[in-house]
């Protein structure tokens, strides 16, 4: 891949927001016990943007996570999804969005062991209902992206862990997305991997694509452009320089 | 997302755990054999008793000694009296009392021995007249049948029917042999042989219909049958002359009978009229009984197969919970997801019943060598079963298909 110059657009306004939350909280509820595992997070980012949420575990991070991802829905406040209101949405519909608009990296990779790398990788195309020939092109063109055009049939148990998480970004990438959200992608890799996958991360942004990055990890979250602390549901936005002061 | 696709990912399910989906269809496939041959055993049994009762000839009454009260008043059991006479015989054979009655045949019969040379084999023995013959529909291979002087000269002659005629003479000609009857051994000449009917080959004799010898009525009587009244036969066969003139055959032979017996009241009737329609309907609906009974327990074995689909079904929702998460994730919406694991489950039901079929082919070509019945397998109990089958599947597949149409993403992922 060559690397293309990119502009920077300009942060925070609204018109090429990817996405905006308002004031959103979550409360999980059990029995009688209601746990607020966010309490009121409202945050831009801006199409292009590659950010880094970093907090321990238990500090809401990956409720956040889920309700970026619409995998969960807000309890109160409003989500934008490039434009579109995405608080009230059925879960058929989220589905729909979800589909279209991000692209998912998981620690687990969540590969499928049954099917071979490029079906995969086009499997939220079957779900989009692209036509089968168009399917292929686009995943073994993804995998390419990834480096793995020469591994397009082998099965996941045949890969090795990075190569499996090149798998999963190439998934991610195939519907070309408004957001790629990745939970801990290199939470299960040594180091040399981890390296791998985070480069890779890096050519995405550069390539214009809106990353968001959800770790622990203040290594891996420094790779990114713009660093948000999370603690007790709430953000804190950071400079790079001082991810340290959130541990 | 289309439904070849669904259809596609569904396989992909069931091929993918080879061991599982294979017990699971294990259930189903037990379940449709066990019914296709049940079902299949009964129309066999009902197919052999049909044919064996057409093999006695058509448009055929038989009348045969019914159930007695004798002067003393005491009413004696069916079949015990011989309360039938050639006089009955031929008073029905006279075409101005029995206009619809075309031919008429009288029948004694017994279990005798037979020896020719060093053969000896054990059949019934038939006295009649030349009638017999055509009111049994049967036609002669060789040689001639008894006529009406055989029966005049009370002739030492006979036919044999075609397995008599080979179990004595193991292919030798039969014509003009002479064949020893009876604990006396009163020796017969054959004169000829029935054709084959080829409608039974069972291993139970006494239905074979091409296991026996017929001699005259009267040589029978005098010479072989004994007995105290020569002059009572075992039963007599009536032919109509159509099958519309079967009612009136019926009801003329039986004013007639009770006439000559001396009879007012019908139900003290001393002998009983059977049409071949009759001992067919009986025949059968006692073989539809249980086959009706067979087929309810082969029935709940497909029940159980079917709850053996769902038990898995829930035990694969439960086990592929991330998948089901990730599938979410990449779009799948809750009617793709039903959609999927129905058609697994339609998948599993579908195979089984084809195998099931399979195996119900393979067990009606071998079984009936060691049951000895035949086993009927008609195509509407195939698709029949193949249909049952995949309903099963859908049926027990919709529970677990829901439950994993409504599992939260969330929770299907967060799952280790």
């Amino acid at each position: 891949m060559s690397a293309t110059a990119t502009t920077t657009p300009p942060v925070g306004t609204s018109e090429n927001a990817v996405i905006e939350l308002e004031r959103v909280t979550k409360v999980y509820r059990t029995g009688s016990i209601a746990v607020a595992a966010l309490r009121g997070v409202s945050l831009t980012i801006a199409q292009g943007e590659y950010v880094a949420i970093i907090g321990p575990s238990g500090s809401g991070k990956s409720t956040l996570m889920h309700i970026l991802g619409c995998l969960d829905t807000p309890s109160s406040g409003a989500y934008r999804l490039a434009g579109e209101n995405v608080s009230g949405m059925s879960e058929a519909a989220l589905a729909e969005v979800r589909n279209r608009r991000i692209g998912f990296v998981f620690q687990q990779f969540n590969l499928l062991s049954s099917m071979s790398a490029w079906q995969n990788v086009e499997l939220p195309l079957v779900y989009a209902g692209v036509p089968r020939a168009e399917r292929k092109e686009r995943s073994m063109h993804a995998l390419a992206k990834v480096g793995l055009s020469s591994r397009v049939l082998h099965r996941p148990g045949e890969l090795s862990g990075g190569q499996q998480q090149r798998v999963a970004v190439a998934r991610a990438l195939v519907t070309e997305p408004d957001l790629i959200l990745a939970d801990e992608p290199t939470g299960n890799l040594d180091s040399v991997s981890a390296a791998d996958v985070l480069r890779l991360m890096d050519e995405l942004h550069e390539s214009g694509r809106t990353l968001v990055l959800i770790t622990h990890d203040t290594e891996v979250a420094s790779a990114s452009g713009r660093v948000l602390g999370i603690r007790d549901g709430l953000l804190i936005e950071n400079d790079v320089r001082h991810v340290e002061s959130i541990r | 997302m289309s439904w070849l696709e669904t259809f596609r990912t569904g396989i992909n399910g069931v091929r993918s755990h080879r061991l599982r989906s294979f017990l699971t269809v294990l259930g189903i496939l037990i379940g449709i054999a066990a019914v296709i041959l049940t079902v299949g055993l009964g129309e066999g049994a009902q197919g052999q008793v049909t044919s064996e009762i057409t093999a006695l000839g058509s448009n055929v009454l038989t009348i045969t000694p019914g159930s007695s009260t004798s002067s003393t008043g005491i009413r004696q059991a069916l079949g015990s009296a011989s309360t039938l006479t050639m006089a009955d015989v031929h008073a029905l054979a006279s075409p101005v009392d029995a206009p619809d009655v075309k031919a008429v045949a009288p029948i004694t019969s017994s279990s005798e021995e037979l020896v020719a040379g060093s053969s000896t084999w054990t059949t019934t023995v038939q006295g009649s007249t030349p009638s017999w013959l055509n009111v049994r529909g049967r036609t002669l291979a060789q040689g001639r049948f008894i006529d009406d002087q055989d029966v005049t000269d009370h002739a030492a002659v006979a036919v044999l029917g075609a397995t008599t005629a080979s179990e004595l003479f193991k292919g030798e000609d039969p014509v003009g042999q002479t064949v020893d009857v009876g604990a006396s051994g009163v020796p017969v000449t054959v004169v000829g042989v029935l054709t084959s009917t080829g409608s039974s080959s069972s291993s139970s004799s006494t239905s074979d219909p091409d296991d026996l010898l017929v001699i005259p009525i009267t040589t029978g009587a005098e010479r072989i049958f004994g007995g105290t009244s020569r002059n009572s036969v075992s039963s007599i066969a009536l032919q109509a002359r159509s099958s519309g003139d079967l009612t009136a055959a019926y009801q003329e032979a039986d004013h007639l009978l009770l006439q000559l017996h001396g009879i007012t009241t019908a139900s003290d009737a001393d002998f009983t009229i059977t049409s071949e329609q009759s001992l067919i309907s009986t025949a059968t609906s006692v073989d539809h009984t249980l086959t009706i009974l067979l087929g309810g327990v082969a029935g709940i074995s497909l029940l159980v197969g079917g709850i053996g689909v769902m038990n898995i079904m829930l035990v694969s929702v439960t086990e592929r919970i991330r998948e089901i998460g990730l599938r979410k994730a990449l779009g799948a919406t809750p009617a793709v997801i039903r959609r999927q694991f129905l058609v697994e489950a339609s998948v599993l039901g579908l195979v089984g019943g084809a195998l099931g079929a399979l195996l119900g082919i393979i067990g009606a070509t071998f079984l009936p060598s060691v049951v000895g019945d035949p086993i009927t397998i008609s195509p509407i109990a195939m698709v029949g079963a193949l249909v049952v089958a995949l309903a099963i599947g859908i049926a027990f597949g919709v529970y677990p298909a829901s439950r994993a149409a409504h599992l939260a993403p969330i929770d299907a992922l967060r799952t280790e």
